[in-house]
């Protein structure tokens, strides 16, 4: 934007412009404006006196819960209106058995293990990455998997796996990676593919396989959409859940403006009587979102047939893996041999499982901040700062 | 995990499909291979995840959506200053009648 120009005798003058320009820090501060989440929250307060019945939305994505939480927003609602947090923390959902094939692989001699720096923590049967860097692996936390083409350079005689983790939004820097590996013909780059996907847990959330819909007696009236999931995916891919499940869904951004503005679209089609799919963050989601990462991911991955969640257990067809043509790249198949089969249990007295499912929350769970907490998580919620639990215990909305 | 920075691109090497961008001050590069290439412009914000430019932001829906919000405070403001005149209007009713109340019962005496 042009600055005013500024006269000798201090007077400014207006520029010609009328229309206001976007500068870079209105894409933060203005999303994150207190004036303006908390005149939402007096809209939705005045509209939420016309609600029936209570409602409960589902944020599915951690980083929605992250913002919930940080900003303190349920205390800004009405009590009619709930938060249930979702399970889209990748980190957190990651079951021990997959952290132990990351341990094990980290642990052989001319391996570097490479994976992005939120998986340091997370503890498996044996312990963490981290703990298998201290006990001498060569662990690498990366920003971006690209840097994975640098360190097969300066590693020449090594074996580079790459732990891939994340959802859609992920997924197609993995296939970037890959698609990479393959044009610059480099033979030292393997994958170990943990790519989730969105709309079967959520499925999974509503409907329980059987024949009784809703016979996990789950509590949610609306789902908010995740915000880079759907950059990705576009919006079509939350189609079936106004649909067929009577779920309206809001694609919220993930500032705490966008969450109060969705909220109160979700608020607004309860009093209309209708239920649909809507975007609120029309600024990157459209609705068939990036077309070019999804053909990648497309040319490179397939769907598993059960993926084990941890704290909700196998779902079907919620996991991706490497095609069959890429098998020389899939660490999966080259290292069978060695990677541990058995099943983990989640932990007894942990109830992650029912706080994704919105029918507890964690201050209910009676190894909440006692035995479970950030520095030593049991559950799936308390492992990453986007889970449920450590977004309760760190910011003490014990609401 | 999710989370991406909105960012704006200052240089493009279109051989390497690399743009430069600059979020809040600090530069870094990030790679295009995720966009189509006629898409992305000097100048342009786009949303960067884990080291790749993820998709473009749309100015014009940012600036409808921050329209948007300033209407809706406004209107609040107004909703606030008219509750407050109301609220003034029933305090001072209350009063007039208290007052005219007690002149009715004055007159009665």
């Amino acid at each position: 934007m042009a600055k005013p120009e500024r006269l000798p005798w201090g007077m400014s003058v207006q520029t010609k412009e009328t229309k206001m320009e976007l500068e870079l820090k209105n894409l933060y501060d203005d999303f994150r404006d207190a004036d303006t989440i908390k005149a939402y929250a007096k809209i939705i307060k005045k509209d939420a006196k016309k609600l029936e019945n209570p409602i409960n939305i589902m944020e599915v994505c951690g980083g929605h819960t992250h913002t919930i939480m940080k900003y303190g927003l349920p205390q800004l609602l009405p009590s009619n209106i709930k938060f249930i947090h979702g399970p889209g923390c990748p980190v957190c959902i990651m079951p021990k058995e997959r952290i132990d094939h990351a341990y094990v692989l980290s642990m052989l001699q001319d391996v570097i293990l490479v994976t992005l720096g939120d998986m340091i923590k997370v503890p498996g049967s044996n312990g963490s990455l981290q703990d298998a860097r201290s006990k001498g692996a060569d662990v690498r936390f990366v920003y971006s998997p690209l840097e994975c083409l640098k360190i097969a350079k300066e590693n020449p005689t090594k074996k580079i796996i790459f732990f891939a983790i994340g959802f859609e939004t992920t997924t197609p820097m993995t296939a970037a990676l890959l698609d990479a590996v393959i044009k610059q013909n480099i033979k030292n780059i393997f994958f170990h593919i943990n790519h989730v996907t969105v709309p079967e847990v959520m499925r999974e959330l509503i409907d329980s396989r059987d024949i009784h819909v809703d016979s996990y007696n789950n509590k949610i009236d609306a789902f908010l959409g995740p915000s880079h999931v759907s950059v990705i995916s576009g919006s079509k891919i939350y189609e079936e859940f106004p649909r067929d499940y009577k779920r309206p869904v809001v694609v919220s951004g993930f500032e705490p403006v966008d969450v109060m503005q969705a909220i109160s679209m979700i608020v607004k089609q309860f009093i209309e009587g209708r239920c649909s799919l809507e975007v609120e963050y029309k600024r990157l989601v459209t609705y068939d979102g990036n077309v070019k990462a999804q053909e990648l991911v497309n040319k490179y991955f397939e769907k598993t047939d059960l993926f084990k969640w941890r704290g909700l257990g196998n779902i079907p067809k919620s996991g991706l893996k490497l095609k069959p043509e890429f098998k020389e790249y899939d660490a999966e198949i080259i290292y069978k041999d060695v990677l541990p089969l058995g099943e983990i249990e989640d932990h007894k007295l942990c109830i992650c499982g029912d706080i994704l499912r919105g029918m507890a929350s964690p201050p209910e769970c009676t190894i909440f901040g006692t035995a479970c907490k950030p520095t030593s998580p049991i559950g799936s919620c308390m492992v990453s700062s986007e889970g449920a639990c450590a977004a309760y215990y760190k910011y003490g909305n014990l609401v | 995990m999710c989370l991406s920075i909105p960012s704006k691109v200052v240089k493009i090497d279109k051989e390497n499909e690399i743009a430069t961008v600059d979020t809040m001050g600090v530069q870094r590069d990030a790679s295009l291979s995720l966009m189509s290439e006629e898409n992305i412009n000097i100048g342009d914000y786009v949303l960067l995840h884990i080291g790749f430019v993820m998709n473009k932001i749309d100015e014009t829906e940012a600036l409808e959506s921050l329209a948007l919000y300033k209407e809706i405070i406004e209107a609040m403001n107004e909703e606030d200053r008219r509750l407050a005149i109301l609220e003034a209007e029933k305090v001072n009713g209350e009063a007039r009648e208290a007052a005219l109340g007690h002149e009715c019962s004055n007159q009665g005496d």
